[in-house]
Formats: C-alpha cells, structure tokens, sequence
C-alpha cells in the first residue's frame, strides 16, 4: 500500500470578499481508504462544506483560491482541469448534498436526472440509461421503481428523494462519496434507514465515504475515523471511538456535552458550548478556539491567544490543543463528573 | 391540462363580457352625445331622433348593450346600414364602415410592428442577459448594465423621433417608416417597419436583459445547479438544461403579458411613426366619440392580452412540471 485513495494535503481555501480574505479552510490535511467512512464534524461555517466542494472543484473560481494538494489515487485534483474534473464528478467521485428537494432539478423526472449521469459517464443509450435509473431506485428502496421513475422530485416523498439523490450519486458506482449532511433534514427513522442503505452500499462496493454532519449521534452510528473541524482547521482526529470516549480537546468535550445522552441520568442539563462561532474574516490568533475554551486560563503564558497549537498526528491520533495530557485527564474528567452529578 | 384550458376559456370570456359591459357604461358617462355631434348643425329633435335610430342608439342602455352582444353572436339588423353578419361590432359613427372590417384592416399593420420588434427584442435582450449572467462582475456584465439601465429610461417620442431623424433624413440608412403589407411587397413591409421595431425594441430589449440576468444569475446559483455540476455534466448543458430553465418561467410570463398589450395597440409608436394601427384607431374612436369602434377595438385589445395569458399559463405549465401537475 503506496498512498491512500483520497489524500487531502495542507488544503487551503480562501474566499475573497469585499471585506477582506476570508480563509475558510486554513490548513487541513487528512487520509480516507476505500471502504472507510471518515466522519467530518464541526460547527456551520467550521469549513466542512467548503472543503468537499473544494475535493470536487465546485467552488466558484472568481473568487476562490485553492491551495495544497488532493490527491485522489495519485491524481492530483488542485491543478486539474475543469474537463479532467467533468469526467471525475458524478463517476469516480460523487455527492450527496442536504436539502435533496432544492438539489434535484424539479423540471427533469427522477428517471432523467440519474439517467443523465450514467449517459455522460458510459455514453449509453436513453434507454440503457433508463433501464439502469430503474434498477438504481430499485436498490435504494424505492417501491414501483418502473413507475416511480417518470415522477419529478415534488412527487417523492422527504425520505425517497434522499434515496433517489443517492441512487443518482451512485449510479456510476464512484469510488468515492461525499455526503454532505444528508439526514439533517430528515426525520429520526428515515435518517436511520438512510443510514443503513449507506452502509450497506459502502460493503457492497467498497466505497469511500465522507460523512459531513454537526451530529455526533450519526457519526457515532456511520464513522470509522472522526475529523473535528473548527474555524477551518482540524482540532481533533481520531478513530470514531477515540474521540467519542476519550476527546482530547476542550472543543470536541464540548460538543459531546452539549448533546444529550441517552444511558446517562435523565436531569442532566445540556452544557452548551458558550460564544458563537469565530468570524474566518479576522479569526482569533493563537488557538482559534480559545476565546470560548474553558480550559484557555489553565494553559500558562498566555499561550491559546499568542501561539497556534499544532496538530501532532500519531497513527491517525491527535489534536490541537496545549493543555499538557495529564492537564487533560484531570480537567476532563472533572468536567465529565460535573455532568453526571 | 383540457380541463385546465376550458377553465381558463370560460373565465377569458366573462372576462371580456365584463369589459365591454364597461366601456358600453363608460361610453354613456360622458356628456357628449355621438347623435347631437352626428345630426350637425341644424339639428331638429326629428333628425335627431332619427340618427338615433340609425346609429341604433335610441334604445335604453341595457336594451343596446344585448342587442350588440346578440350581434356578435347572431348578426344583427340596421335600419339605415341593412344586415350585418355574426360576428357583428356593429357600424362606425363616424365612417360608416363595418366597424369589424376596419379592423381587420388594421390589425395587420399592429400585428407586424408587435412581432417583428418581439423578435428583435427577445433575440437580443435574452442574449445579452444571458451574456451578462456568465460574466457577472466583469466589463461586459457592467456594460451591458448600465446600457440596459439608459435604454430602459428611454422614452418612444423622443427616441422615435432622433433615430428618424438621424438614421432617415440625416444618413439615410433606412427606410422613413410606413406600413406595406408583407404579401404586397416583403422587401418593402420590412424596410418600412424597421425603424419603428428597433425604436420599439429599444426600451423593450433593456428590460429583458436586465430580467433575464437577473434570473440567470439567481438560477445558477440554485442547489440543483450545483447538482448537475456535481454529476460532471458540462457548463453548457449545465446552464441551458438547468439555469435557463429555472429563468425562461418569468421571462415567458412577462413576454407574453407584453405581447399581448402590444398586439391590442403600440399607441405612442404607432402616433410617433404615423402607422395606422389598431392604437391609432382606438385613439381616434375616443376623439370621436365612436362606439361600436371603440368598442370593437377593446374588444380585440383585451382579447389579445387574455389569450396570452391563456397561452402563458400553458407555456409556464409545460416548462414546470410543479405547475402542470398540482
């Protein structure tokens, strides 16, 4: 084993504005194999979206810059062009957006829209395409998929049109996936049907997944390794287990006490993490994360507001944080206690 | 869709029997009696009574307003201009001519002004603000902008008036407006009508860039847009397939709303250009007190605007499948 499949190297993406740069990704760097599902998690405006977008070259070049390097199995994608990127979208790597009403034409039926890819990709047939539309619905578990197949998006019901944005993002078995939140806007037992399709096409096919979602519960349920994303850099990285149980630092802590747990006491009050996400504008020196870290007076010199904390990976383990590990063991433990007494 | 259609067919008609009702009310209003200005100077209450008579207006109001319905429908006789066949408007005041062959007459004439400068506005509107939409930001988006914004402020009389002058009697690169039927002599028709399609275009052709940019740019910015993006479709089909389909709702809307006020009388271009359109019927059956013409003339004009709208709603419904099939 050479390289991995995806290979995200120091990626930076910045937005000019009128205001100024704004550097939504600032320096993110991570590896997925085939078959695995890297789970993304961070706050709105944390750089998740904006960093998937940037692996497919859906930004707007006006007023983008990309920099770093992605490498997607030794084919760098920065410096591709946008005709070598046509042929990879949709094919090789593909996308689940959110919102799967306002993201499915609503002038073209189901049947076209996953037809549509698949032509473009093999240069079939209309009919070919059609005949594999039909049976890419019937494996996402949409019922009647003959008939199914000529309804246009409003037709479909909140749940089917996600099966149906993943049947077309799947219909060229790509090697890799990116699913951009797409049970948000989903009820609880759709989202978890949704969950298991998703499973169950990743064993089928060995497909790369990157799961984007603020959800810890969906990324406990999908991932195998967990990325925390704040203020576009990573903070903490880890195997989904690592950093659910044994967080290692004080923003990811935070996330997990601010979701609700269910096999811990039930009056348990919700700990918010307080302050609002940073402005990537003018972001906070030091520790991006600092100015609302509970822990940021605990770290000596001043140092969370004056010296960024680096990411130390070792074997996929680390985060950015200068707390020393025992300083961590002692606060997150209390921190910990303090939430189930 | 053909319950759809013989809803909207049924609701055009009491439409236009509102209107006509209207106007035959409004007619009435006015202090001028088309009897006392028709019997001249030496009017006896006898000659009077009996140009009544035979412009068919001795009659109380709601007794002439059915006979004249009836005409349309049954045809109608007069006293004094004999049999007139369905579907009867009934006779000018003031021509004596069958007020439903003048405007036949007319129609013409304002059917090749409205479609021709149609043509010429939707051409290079769209395509501009299409243009405009792809280089949003840049020079050419900027300069079409502002261009758009100077034209739209623009108004028929005085711009009708300076390219007459320039492009006709000063340069003499074009034909001095006039109306030759297309099937008399096609070179002629179109010299002739130039001058007033480009004036006419003008302020027509400003606003349709500015919507159609403005809806490019909204549409491309749309999720399913990104979508289709994501599925490595081209940029071509991208935006023909997707972002002007999103766009062309509006634009078709708007159009056919303008084309139908155009076909019901281009009233300041045709005064301006001195075509003798069904605009410049309708202003002469008011100074003359005409009826039957006015109304006649309403009729049409109204038609005109409830079929296309008719037909944009057919149009909106084939391009929306959300509409079509709610």
């Amino acid at each position: 084993m050479s390289t991995p499949f995806l290979s995200v190297r120091d990626l930076k993406v910045h937005f000019s504005t009128e205001d100024g740069i704004v550097k939504a990704v600032d320096g993110l760097s991570f590896d997925l194999e085939k078959g695995k599902t890297l789970g993304i998690v961070g706050e709105s405006g944390s750089g998740k979206s904006v960093t998937n977008m940037a692996i497919l070259g859906l930004h707007d070049p006006r007023n983008t810059a990309l920099d770093g390097e992605i490498l997607l199995d030794d084919k760098e994608l920065i410096s591709a062009t946008e005709k070598e990127l046509e042929r990879l979208r949709g094919n090789k790597m593909s996308m689940i957006f959110q919102d799967a009403l306002a993201s499915l034409s609503p002038y073209h039926t189901i049947g076209t829209q996953i037809g549509e890819t698949y032509r473009k990709h093999t240069g079939c047939s209309k009919k070919e395409a059609r005949t594999r539309a039909i049976e890419m619905l019937r494996r996402v578990g949409i019922p009647q998929p003959d008939v199914r197949v000529d309804d246009y998006p409003h037709q479909f019901s909140g749940g089917m049109r996600q099966r149906a944005m993943i049947a077309m993002a799947l219909v060229c078995d790509p090697e890799l996936l990116i699913a951009d939140e797409p049970t948000t806007a989903l009820d609880v037992t759709v989202q978890a049907q949704i969950m298991d399709l998703l499973k169950d096409l990743q064993q089928e096919f060995g497909t790369a997944i990157i799961f984007i979602t603020h959800d810890l519960g969906v990324i406990a349920d999908i991932a195998d390794d967990v990325l925390v994303m704040y203020g576009g850099r990573c903070v903490e990285r880890g195997t989904k287990k690592e950093v659910l149980r044994a967080p290692q630092h004080p923003y990811t802590l935070g996330l997990l006490g601010s979701m609700p747990s269910l096999d811990g006491p039930v009056d348990v009050p919700l700990s918010p993490i307080p302050g609002s996400p940073p402005s990537l504008l003018n972001p906070p020196s030091g520790c991006r994360f600092h100015p609302r870290c509970t822990f940021a007076d605990k770290v000596a010199g001043n140092r969370c507001s004056g010296e960024r904390p680096l990411l130390e990976v070792v074997d996929g383990r680390g985060a950015a944080c200068h707390l020393t590990p025992e300083q961590k063991r002692e606060l997150f433990s209390d921190y910990a206690a303090a939430r189930t007494h | 869709m053909f319950r759809f259609l013989v809803r909207r067919i049924l609701g055009a008609a009491v439409i236009l029997l509102i209107i006509s009702a209207l106007v035959f009310v409004l007619f009435y209003a006015a202090p001028r009696d088309p009897a006392r200005i028709a019997c001249g100077k030496v009017c006896t209450p006898e000659t009077l009574e009996l140009v009544r008579k035979n412009l068919a207006i001795s009659d109380p109001l709601p007794v002439q307003y059915w006979e004249w319905l009836k005409g349309l429908f049954v045809g109608r006789d007069y006293s004094s201009f004999g049999h007139c066949n369905a579907p009867c408007l009934g006779y000018s005041f003031q021509s004596r001519e069958p007020v439903l062959d003048t405007i036949l007459d007319r129609f013409p004439t304002t059917i090749s002004l409205s479609l021709g400068a149609a043509v010429v506005f939707l051409t290079f509107g769209v395509g501009t603000g299409m243009l405009a939409a792809v280089k949003q930001g840049k020079a050419l988006d900027k300069i079409a902008s502002s261009a758009s914004l100077i034209a739209s402020s623009m108004q028929i009389y005085v711009v009708g008036v300076f390219a007459t002058y320039l492009l006709v009697d000063q340069l003499h690169l074009l034909d001095r407006a006039s109306y030759t039927p297309f099937t008399d002599n096609p070179g002629k028709w179109f010299s002739g009508l130039l001058v007033p399609w480009l004036v006419l275009s003008l302020i027509f052709t400003a606003n349709y860039t500015r919507m159609t940019r403005s809806q490019m740019v909204e549409s491309l910015s749309q999720d399913y847009v990104r979508t289709a993006r994501a599925k490595g479709l081209s940029s071509r089909t991208v935006f023909f397939r997707f972002a002007w389909r999103g766009a062309m709702g509006p634009i078709v809307t708007i159009f056919g709303l303008d084309l139908g006020v155009l076909l019901g009388g281009a009233i300041i271009t045709e005064s301006t250009f001195s075509l003798q359109g069904l605009g410049m019927l309708s202003v002469k059956a008011v100074q003359n007190n005409d009826l039957p013409m006015l109304l006649g003339v309403v009729l049409v004009a109204a038609g005109a605007i409830v079929v296309f709208n008719i037909i944009v709603d057919t149009v909106y419904a084939l391009i929306d499948p959300r509409v079509r099939l709610a």
